[in-house]
């Protein structure tokens, strides 16, 4: 599966870039706007094709991402894949509950994390040994919160909880305690 | 003239409080106290972002995050409202050419607004009630956490703002439909199709010939289709606020109803679809409303694409109330087809919208050129820039992929919603502000160009910046509603904070060049009662 950095580092290109060019886009146009010069009105074909370019963009931007990042169609799915591990874990007045100390993953196995709150709504997210995030999901009282995900790689994984739940909620951090190992 | 005389007349002395009508003084009250509460928000926002680059061991951790909860809310309503209501409460009439209804009701919204606004932030001020302005259930009732006092207070500061909101939502209505004393009988059916849009939607399935008339401006029809959803809002805000109340006035009674009597995702639905008439409702809205009226204004041009400007507003009102969903991509448990329907295709249409809105304006000011280049083109300029940075980063974000990714981190808050705020919004509404102040001051002199130019320049790199910085942190890792304590991001944070210190400088900057500008007896002047005829928006000739 491709790993969420690869992502991100699309993402960061593909921005940046659209970024500069609006940037300089609207230097020119200030830029142009105070310049001597005729007047002129902006035809109806370039603005007919502006709103469709936007309609493809917007249209496009989800099948493409669907169809690319591989853990989107894996989510909105996972009722109907079999997980490989299922980790079972508890979150109560500010504190995680695991079912084992450590959880230990083998590379290339899906694991399925249901997490139950019984108090206040939480996040859930896991976290590498950089801070970057693999992943998180919402953990809302009484009702089901399941993330299904492959790990390809080895690697170790903080927990952390990636929503608001009060002052106390910003010490919800589980450090390395899920290992991805090479069976 | 000195210093002192500047200081205390105004530039050149030219603004006499005494020539204002009620009307002037009621919007330059709004804005004084809108931004006085941006002040609040820019501070208590640098406070914040010194935070994020070592957390200040005299302020614990519950104050920072009553801090975070009221941050927003002051921005928003306190600054936001004030500002947009009061110039909206004088453009309607202004645009229309008719008095406001009922000058009384738009002084009690600005009271309403002040009191309530000062209420909430006092409360968390105090108490450190902090359970977000997200108020995820059923954290706003967690005892444990906060004081149920300090609660109730917190949630009646808000319920006066939103009885405000609706005072103003009323005073609107009545304004577009009434007929002034000794005017002929307006027709209040015909006027409410043309404000909410039905006419101008219509009119793109008839021939030219057949077309009907718009009874009601460009501007206005935004403002009131923007006034739909703040009544909407309101409806939603103080319905939550009363569920809230009931759960704390119980506990101070001292019997404790159980929380689990509420479903949390029910509620987060309700409440996101609320939060979001807000967000990607009013806000939009009256942003095209706004950038329309100032490039009419500023380019002395009709606007183009008339017709579709209008239909694009009704069609953003109704995408205003089918997109809440995007909140909710990472909520496991939300329909897959709320979360691709709403969540992802109907928030594309804000793509859209947004960039007909965007490209509508551009084209007004290119028929003009050449335009010279005063305060209120380069604020326009900065605001459309603003949204058309911001729109694609939250258009990204409303993806199922991508939010896996990006939910709650800095990516949200920096380049997303700071940067749609203070750079798209908040440069729209100094736009207005410039091009309104000689108008609503009766000809006052702008104190000093180069303070404006700094302003601009100042705001424009540090909301920018801040954003951008934030964002980086985000794409790394970084969580917006936390605290690092082992320094993660400092370097970014660094960053982050030298931009945010740009935006406090270009506060101050404008605030000092609109004292010096009024005068400081001019300020106190506006808040003393008029002496001329509330049905005159302006001063008549003798």
């Amino acid at each position: 599966m491709v790993d969420s950095q690869i992502v991100l580092t699309g993402q960061t290109i593909a921005y940046s870039s659209y970024a500069v060019v609006i940037i300089l886009l609207m230097g020119w146009f200030g830029y142009h706007l105070v310049r001597p010069g005729k007047s002129s009105k902006v035809s109806h074909a370039f603005f007919y094709t502006f709103v469709g370019f936007l309609v493809v963009l917007g249209v496009s931007l989800h099948i493409v991402t669907y169809n690319t990042i591989p853990w989107a169609s894996m989510d909105m799915n996972r009722d109907d894949i079999k997980p490989d591990k299922v980790f079972n874990i508890t979150v109560e007045d500010h504190q995680f509950i695991l079912p084992s100390e450590k959880l230990i993953i083998n590379v290339g196995e899906k694991a399925l994390f249901d997490v139950s709150s019984l108090d206040l709504t939480y996040g859930f997210g896991l976290f590498r040994t950089d801070n970057s995030m693999l992943f998180q999901m919402q953990v809302v009282p009484g009702h089901r919160n399941d993330i299904l995900w492959q790990f390809d790689k080895p690697g170790v994984y903080s927990i952390r909880s990636t929503e608001y739940s009060g002052p106390k909620g910003a010490q919800m951090i589980l450090k390395d305690v899920v290992e991805v190992t090479i069976p | 003239m000195t210093f002192k005389d500047t200081f205390l007349n105004g530039e050149q002395g030219l603004f006499k409080p005494a020539s204002l009508t009620p009307m002037q003084k009621l919007i330059l009250r709004f804005v004084v106290v809108g931004l006085i509460f941006y002040g609040f928000a820019v501070i208590e926002g640098m406070i914040m972002r010194i935070y994020q680059i070592e957390p200040i061991s005299a302020m614990p951790d519950f104050q920072y995050f009553a801090m975070l909860t009221a941050h927003p809310l002051v921005g928003i309503f306190g600054s936001t409202y004030s500002i947009v209501f009061g110039a909206f409460l004088f453009l309607v009439p202004y645009l229309m050419k008719k008095p406001l209804w009922s000058v009384k009701l738009g002084n009690w919204t600005f009271i309403l607004i002040t009191v309530g606004t000062l209420t909430f932030w006092l409360a968390g001020f105090i108490t450190h009630y902090a359970p977000l302005y997200t108020l995820y259930w059923p954290l706003p009732v967690d005892f444990s956490q906060f004081s149920p006092i300090g609660g109730t207070f917190f949630i009646v500061g808000i319920a006066l703002v939103m009885l405000g909101a609706v005072f103003f939502v009323i005073n609107i209505f009545k304004t577009i439909v009434y007929t002034p004393e000794g005017w002929e009988k307006q027709p209040s059916k015909a006027l409410i199709a043309s404000a909410i849009g039905y006419d101008g939607f219509t009119n793109l399935f008839r021939k030219k010939k057949n077309r009907k008339e718009h009874l009601v401006s460009l501007p206005v029809a935004a403002i009131a289709r923007g006034s739909v959803d703040v009544a909407l809002n309101a409806g939603i805000i103080l319905f939550t606020g009363v569920l809230i109340l009931v759960y704390m006035v119980g506990h101070l009674f001292g019997f404790d109803l159980k929380d689990t009597a509420v479903d949390a995702l029910l509620y987060k639905n309700w409440f996101w679809w609320g939060l979001d008439l807000i967000a990607d409702g009013l806000v939009l809205i009256f942003v095209a409303g706004t950038w329309y009226l100032l490039a009419m204004m500023i380019s002395g041009k009709n606007l183009y694409m008339q017709n579709i400007a209008r239909a694009a507003l009704l069609v953003e009102l109704v995408v205003s109330w089918t997109v809440w969903s995007h909140h909710l991509l990472s909520d496991q448990s939300q329909p897959g087809f709320l979360k691709i329907i709403s969540g992802e295709l109907v928030t594309a249409f804000e793509l859209i919208t947004q960039g007909l809105a965007f490209f509508i304006t551009l084209a007004t000011l290119w028929s003009a050129r050449p335009l010279k280049m005063t305060n209120e083109l380069k604020f326009l300029l900065g605001g459309l820039l603003g949204f058309a940075l911001a729109v694609p980063a939250g258009i990204m974000q409303a993806d199922i992929g991508l939010n896996r990714i990006l939910h709650n981190t800095q990516w949200i808050v920096g380049p997303h919603v700071h940067v749609a705020i203070l750079v798209g919004l908040t440069m729209t509404l100094y736009s207005a502000i410039y091009i309104l102040f000689p108008i609503v001051t009766n000809g006052a002199k702008l104190y000093s160009q180069k303070l404006a130019n700094f302003h601009f320049w100042a705001h424009l790199i540090g909301g920018i910046g801040m954003g951008a910085f934030m964002g980086m942190a985000g794409l790394e890792g970084m969580l917006r509603r936390t605290i690092y304590f082992n320094g993660e991001y400092t370097l970014y944070m660094i960053l982050a904070g030298i931009c945010g210190a740009l935006l406090l400088l270009a506060f101050l900057a404008f605030f000092y060049n609109i004292v010096m500008s009024v005068g400081l007896k001019g300020v106190i002047g506006i808040f003393t009662p008029s002496k001329l005829d509330e049905k005159n928006l302006l001063p008549q000739a003798k």
